[in-house]
């Protein structure tokens, strides 16, 4: 019994230690081949880290639930993408003229009204179709990327606020805002797999369908409950960033799915779902975060920092299995 | 037994982990052409003692002779290549290639280039297969046989070697009682070949059909060795668990309730036709019949988890329509499946999480779980039910057949069910835990439930039963009263024999 819990504590504290690692490293590395003479670890570097960590980490936040319930959705990129060019257009249309600034509740509202709605349609397809998430996602990234190129060609689509971008880059309490809505994403998201009766049949859902369904589980309106979400996590990731940059790209928000299932797999979350966390995925995000920046930090460029992350995401899934591999056996086969 | 060198010997096995000696000086042996019985409750040390056999586990001390040379084993394949040979409980078969290619899988024959030579291939499984005398060739693709038949395909692929001791682990687990006496033929043949063979079950009939010595294993100790003839089942019991287990018929006759549970003619496909039975509350109604008779089948459908054509089903008299488990449940329907890792249990929850699965809706008016109210009827069953566990924080996958079991039952008691469901109560169970489960069923019809069970054991449905439903090919054959009944009249009921009056 003893040493269950000392490897669950393992397990879950393996991310957080390999957080320190990476500080540790880059905070010593960064002596010799910094090109800032700035520290690593200096405050605002990493006030800044925070920050860039939440259009990622929000999104995550929203995987790792779709994942423990046994799914996964590869359209979050571009429901990042429409959501932003719902948020910045909508404050030009003519229903909203002449209101002002009191136009952003109504492009905020939008905009993650619109992440719900597209997040809804891959459920109810996998829902009432029984087609795999996988596929399904991979069809609905494919089309909703095609929404954004239909919008408005291979241009960008901008329009900025100054009072958004205030808003954006303001700072409370040193933490900027993308950072707490990241972190109160985070809060919401725990407590919810943590205490609601969703959160726990989330879990026995992607742990044994059957065994759900046997108990009167209904298995459909929690995959939608979580699509739905993820949908909407995806949008208001894009409604923070894009209320800053004021331009959405149409390219925007590409391989951000690839990004968000690594922080969460990175985290602990099982590919085959029932186990993972809310507190782990920050752990992944924040790694991967500090890597892409601790790289940059010390002169690595793009294409370096994605290979050491594609290595580092192997070695530790390996790892993973050999903590999770019950005995020597399947070590012989 | 021409020769009496043993194929396989095993001399003071002793292998512990952490907290546990798993075997403890354990010797035995299997002499060419013998069938060698090892028995033991689960977690006595079978399964141990066969990964030290398979090279999975390297032996803390002790050794192990294949004809009477040391041998150390590295792995299954090094096992193999000793001529010690398994025949696993779960089949490990590629449904998706031919039965050749399963035959030789790792070891195909080749020709120049590696390219792989088909027709040695085939000729040599199709020669296999001959001696094995089944009904498919080396072509036909795994995925299309049934379980008898694939397990033919690990039998034929324990015959590419020179076997010099096979063993068989539980390999009677989902075959019908046709399909066992092929096998039991397969395993004569064997024996004639000089083969030694040892012979894993929980099943006493088989046992004392056709092995020649039986061993006893109980908490990793070698509890002794007897020849089958100078046995019998009382005492071999006794070895395994020091105890006895009583299977005596159901005596007990108390006040029954009204009927809480009547299906009339109803028919699903070409699964079952025409079935009608009642069950009143107090009354333990079983059901028997061999594999594929129909009868989990009609659990299923009761449970909404499959629709009927025809027929009605009634609850307190009431006409209902079950549309899926969440019906089910609300009408007081509830179902322990046959498959308990696989249908009954989230796995890697904990013992009270996956206790309250049904009801973690019920126990709160709002949408957040009620921890509290949860641990306490966690806690009230697993006194009730007699649950080992060191807490509800355990998680499920830990616990032993009979405690998982016990929860299972444990999570539809707590709701207080009309009718509870069993099917198959003790499948892959100790014989302790077994006798816990019987009296448990036994109790809660006295406590006035309806309880069906289903059940491929006639001691066990003729020890919990107040009426015994009789099933062949979809069909429920005959209800008979635990006046009538008897295991002869059973059997042919369950055949399809007809029956004089």
């Amino acid at each position: 019994m003893k040493s269950e819990q000392s490897k669950k504590l393992l397990k879950s504290g393996a991310i957080w230690l390999f957080i320190l690692v990476e500080l540790v490293f880059f905070s010593v590395a960064g002596e010799y081949f910094a090109l800032s003479d700035k520290a690593f670890m200096d405050v605002d570097n990493m006030l800044l880290l925070l920050k860039q960590s939440a259009p990622i980490g929000i999104i995550a936040v929203g995987m790792t639930l779709i994942m423990v319930n046994g799914n996964i959705d590869l359209s979050v990129g571009a429901i990042f993408a429409i959501a932003g060019i719902v948020l910045l257009d909508s404050m030009s249309w003519p229903i909203f003229a002449g209101m002002g600034d009191g136009v952003i509740p109504f492009a905020w509202g939008l905009a993650l009204l619109t992440g719900a709605t597209l997040g809804a349609i891959n459920g109810l397809i996998v829902w009432k179709t029984g087609v795999d998430a996988f596929i399904v996602t991979l069809g609905s990234m494919l089309g909703y990327r095609g929404l954004v190129f239909m919008f408005n060609g291979e241009n960008p689509t901008s329009n900025l606020n100054w009072t958004l971008v205030d808003f954006a880059e303001a700072q409370f309490l040193g933490l900027h805002t993308a950072t707490w809505f990241f972190l109160a994403v985070v809060a919401v998201v725990w407590w919810l797999t943590r205490y609601t009766i969703h959160g726990r049949n989330a879990y026995a859902i992607g742990d044994n369908r059957d065994a759900a369904v046997n108990a009167g589980i209904r298995v459909g309106p929690h995959m939608l409950i979580n699509f739905v979400l993820i949908g909407v996590l995806a949008a208001l990731s894009a409604v923070v960033f894009y209320s800053e940059s004021g331009s959405v790209n149409p390219n925007d928000g590409q391989l951000y799915e690839l990004w968000v299932i690594t922080a969460v797999v990175l985290g602990g979350t099982k590919l085959t779902g029932g186990a993972g966390s809310i507190i782990g995925t920050l752990g992944g995000v924040l790694a991967i975060q500090l890597l892409r920046k601790g790289l940059g930090y010390i002169g690595a460029d793009t294409s370096t920092v994605n290979l050491v992350i594609g290595l580092i995401l192997i070695v530790v899934l390996f790892i993973d299995r050999q903590l999770n591999t019950k005995g020597k056996e399947a070590l012989n086969v | 037994m021409i020769n009496s060198t043993p194929a396989l010997r095993l001399e003071g096995i002793v292998k512990t982990f952490p907290g546990v000696r798993a075997l403890d000086g354990v010797s035995f042996d299997v002499v060419p052409g013998e069938v060698h019985a090892l028995m033991g409750e689960n977690g006595a040390g079978k399964s141990t003692l066969m990964k030290v056999l398979g090279g999975l586990y390297q032996p803390d001390d002790g050794k192990i002779f294949v004809e009477e040379k040391p041998a150390t084993m590295h792995s299954p394949l090094h096992s193999k290549a000793l001529g010690v040979v398994f025949i696993h409980q779960e089949l490990s078969l590629a449904e998706e290639l031919s039965v050749a290619e399963n035959v030789y899988l790792g070891e195909l024959p080749r020709k120049a280039f590696g390219l792989v030579d088909w027709e040695q291939l085939y000729s040599k499984t199709d020669e296999i297969l001959g001696k094995l005398n089944v009904g498919f060739n080396a072509r036909t693709r795994v995925g299309d046989l049934s379980i008898a038949n694939q397990q033919m395909v690990e039998i034929a692929r324990a015959l590419t070697v020179d076997a010099k001791a096979v063993i068989f682990d539980e390999p009677t687990a989902s075959l019908t009682d046709a399909e066992k006496l092929v096998l039991f033929d397969v395993i004569a043949d064997l024996q004639k070949q000089g083969v030694g063979v040892i012979y894993i079950s929980h099943r006493m009939e088989e046992i004392f059909k056709i092995t020649d010595r039986i061993t006893v294993l109980r908490d990793g100790q070698y509890q002794g060795t007897v020849a089958t003839k100078q046995t019998d089942e009382e005492s071999v019991t006794q070895m395994m668990i020091g105890r006895k287990l009583d299977l005596t018929r159901n005596a007990s006759h108390h006040e029954l309730g009204d009927v809480a549970l009547e299906v009339k003619d109803l028919s699903c496909g070409d699964l079952y036709q025409n079935v009608s039975f009642s069950v009143r509350r107090g009354e333990v109604l079983g059901f028997y019949g061999l594999v594929g008779a129909g009868r989990t089948e009609i659990a299923e459908t009761l449970f909404g988890l499959r629709q009927p054509n025809r027929g009605s089903i009634h609850v307190d008299g009431k006409e209902v329509r079950v549309g899926s488990p969440a019906d089910a449940i609300q009408m007081g329907i509830s179902l322990v499946p046959e498959d308990r890792k696989g249908q009954g249990l989230v796995l890697g929850m904990n013992c009270r999480d996956n206790m309250t699965l049904p009801q973690v809706d019920d126990l709160t008016a709002g949408p957040f779980v009620a921890n509290g109210a949860e641990v306490a009827l966690f806690d009230q069953y697993r006194d009730r039910l007699d649950i080992r566990t060191p807490g509800w924080k355990q998680t499920v996958g830990n616990l032993s057949g009979g405690n998982q079991q016990k929860i299972v039952i444990g999570k539809w008691l707590s709701m207080h069910p009309n009718v509870l469901i069993v099917d198959e109560p003790t499948r892959g169970i100790d014989v302790g835990s077994k006798s816990e489960i019987h009296k448990l069923i036994r109790e809660l019809a006295a406590a006035g439930y309806a309880v069906i069970v289903i059940s491929s054991e006639m001691p066990e449905v003729l020890h919990v039963s107040d009426r015994i439903a009789a099933m062949f090919s979809g069909e429920i054959v005959r209800t008979f009263t635990s006046d009538e009944v008897t295991e002869d009249n059973l059997i042919q009921a369950i055949s399809g024999i007809k029956q004089k009056d």
